[in-house]
């Protein structure tokens, strides 16, 4: 069983991606998540210049959810420069720069600082909902603002393939997808977190977070996810690549992102709970999924929904499934 | 008493029951509840509207839990303003903790406010039949921590070090663990479980730190060349506290302060090359121990 998969020219050994925000610090993080299986890395969202986040606490989670509002803090391009071209001197896996910016103009100038140390995708981060007291609605919430940061990274990105990170928190993410789709994105993260939410501490009755709100991760967004994914590529078609991102803990979650239309998986809250091996454990999950299931290709899964819901039936899914007698067969 | 039913990764606030000024800048809070914390582990300690940054516990006996600090930074100055029945948030354990065998002889080394954690693991080794040289080291003798709490301890030596010769030996603690090591050195391999040697002294079984990170680099190299296993506890900035936002690692490991720390065994502190070096603040950004502040 294949989990590998070359995506607008880049070899991914297996689906599974280390989401931004987490682990992101250090290029020695970054070998160590790799070394635990995953088959990409995001960094931390990267700055034109140094940036404070916010006070402590910044994380907080039950089982349930995890509320983040640490504030991207980064502390420049020097640094940038120096991690990453540390991780690029043995570069075990493909390496995603995440960038943010608080204006057009500077998102394509975080960019232009960055490409020179050849990433293999940029994400675009215009979607980050605890920065907000500091620069107001992220550029996803409107849809000719994320076309104009898209054309403007893709104006300078010569070639290297720019990803946007999509907020789930608007009305029409197929909108907003299909105006930066237009504006020459090459592909989309699929989500960012959800809400913001709050939590506040009985006792003292003040909100835990230092920036009262922050955004909800963790195993309760993925039908959010879902969703999400599958609007973005009903509306793009499925032409361009989704890196899924939102809930995902299991090879079973990673195969549902798969069929609403991603085709690598961002796992980021996970990690807290089931350790760095959660990239080999999610690997593992799907190969067994799949070997039971007959699918030879990671990659047959992407979009499977909307193929069945189309009414193409997969000779593969259908066919195999019959012969194996497997109770999950579908009509 | 009250356990606290704490979901170690959201904050409590419980009331501070008791306050004990430990020297002019050190105090002691005590809380209501235990965490299950052991010897080494850290808590997320939160001030409602201010921060909230990482404390070793200072002793949790399945009824109490006490925290001491140092105030010297924003946060604890702040802290220190607190009284009895003020809200203070508590998250965790967190981390690694010291570990030992029953009946080992062991050395704590504690610099500063490091003598807080040390205490918390010599009642606990004592407990399991441990004797300790316990050396501990300050600027002089009013900021030195725990004395007649480590005193009243059975099997406990008790060295004392200050830079000024105020109390015990003028100098580091550091140069009172090169003594101990080297006037009883380990047996070697081919000594070991022999008894046609003569035991005049106690070998060290393993060597314990907490304090400023440049005290921990010497030891970690004491012991390296002495060859005796040590477990040191490392500071660096903490947020999440279980793993998650990669603020806290060290390279070129990359491993994790809060979940592969803060207690380190020596042979991987000697792996890492910003041990001694440099630490990151919250932006990533690297500072070297010795660059002017």
């Amino acid at each position: 069983m294949n989990l590998s998969q070359t995506i607008l020219g880049v070899q991914f050994e297996n689906p599974t991606v280390l989401a931004s925000g987490i682990m992101g610090v250090t290029a020695g993080s970054w070998r160590l998540v790799a070394s635990h299986g995953a088959g990409g890395i995001t960094t931390k969202s990267l700055w034109l210049k140094e940036h404070k986040g916010h006070p402590n606490p910044t994380i907080i989670s039950t089982e349930h959810w995890t509320l983040n509002a640490v504030g991207v803090p980064d502390a420049g391009p020097e640094k940038a420069r120096e991690e990453i071209s540390d991780f690029l001197q043995d570069k075990p896996v493909p390496l995603i720069a995440n960038i943010i910016a608080e204006s057009v103009e500077n998102f394509a100038k975080t960019a232009e600082s960055i490409l020179p140390l050849h990433p293999d995708f940029i994400e675009v981060n215009i979607s980050c909902p605890n920065v907000e007291d500091e620069f107001g609605k992220p550029f996803a919430c409107s849809a000719p603002d994320a076309a104009a940061v898209t054309k403007a990274v893709k104006k300078v990105s010569k070639g290297t393939p720019v990803f946007i990170k999509l907020s789930p928190n608007v009305d029409s993410i197929a909108k907003i997808a299909e105006a930066c789709a237009k504006a020459g994105a090459d592909g989309f993260t699929v989500i960012n977190t959800v809400g913001p939410g709050m939590a506040i501490d009985l006792r003292s009755r003040m909100p835990i977070l230092a920036n009262k709100v922050g955004g909800l991760s963790g195993p309760g967004i993925k039908p959010i996810a879902v969703k999400c994914i599958a609007d973005v590529y009903a509306a793009t078609g499925g032409r361009l690549p989704i890196i899924g991102t939102g809930g995902v803990y299991t090879g079973e979650d990673a195969i549902e992102l798969m069929l609403a239309g991603a085709s690598l998986i961002g796992i980021g809250t996970a990690l807290g709970d089931r350790g760095l091996d959660v990239f080999k454990h999610v690997c593992d999950e799907i190969q067994m999924w799949c070997t039971n299931e007959g699918v030879d290709n990671v990659a047959d899964l992407i979009g499977g929904m909307h193929k069945v819901l189309a009414g193409v039936k997969s000779e593969k899914l259908i066919v195999k499934n019959d012969r194996k007698n497997s109770p999950k067969r579908r009509s | 008493m009250t356990a606290i039913q704490l979901q170690s990764r959201l904050p409590r606030t419980y009331r501070i029951k008791a306050i004990k000024q430990e020297t002019e800048m050190v105090r002691t809070f005590t809380f209501d509840g235990s965490l299950g914390a052991k010897p080494g582990q850290f808590v997320m300690v939160w001030m409602p509207g201010v921060d909230e940054v990482p404390m070793s516990v200072a002793e949790d006996d399945g009824a109490v839990t006490r925290i001491t600090f140092f105030a010297v930074g924003d946060m604890t100055n702040e802290f220190a303003k607190l009284q009895v029945g003020d809200l203070a948030g508590l998250r965790g354990p967190f981390g690694t903790h010291y570990e030992w065998e029953p009946g080992q002889h062991i050395v704590l080394v504690a610099g500063g406010y490091g003598a807080a954690p040390m205490y918390f693991v010599a009642k606990e080794t004592v407990g399991h039949g441990c004797t300790l040289e316990v050396i501990i080291g300050a600027r002089s003798k009013e900021h030195l921590l725990f004395l007649k709490e480590m005193e009243a301890l059975p099997h406990v030596s008790l060295h004392l070090a200050t830079n000024d010769g105020s109390a015990g030996y003028k100098g580091f603690n550091v140069d009172i663990l090169e003594k101990l090591l080297s006037s009883c050195p380990r047996p070697t391999k081919s000594q070991r479980g022999s008894s046609t040697r003569e035991e005049k002294c106690l070998p060290i079984d393993q060597v314990f730190g907490c304090g400023p990170e440049m005290m921990l680099k010497r030891i970690s190299e004491m012991c390296g060349k002495y060859e005796v296993p040590a477990q040191l506890s490392m500071e660096r900035y903490m947020k999440c506290g279980y793993g998650l936002c990669g603020n806290c690692v060290i390279d070129p490991l990359g491993i994790r302060m809060c979940e592969e720390g803060p207690v380190v065994k020596n042979e991987v502190l000697l792996k890492l090359k910003e041990f001694g070096e440099y630490h990151r603040d919250d932006l990533g950004k690297k500072h070297r121990f010795d660059e002017k502040k």
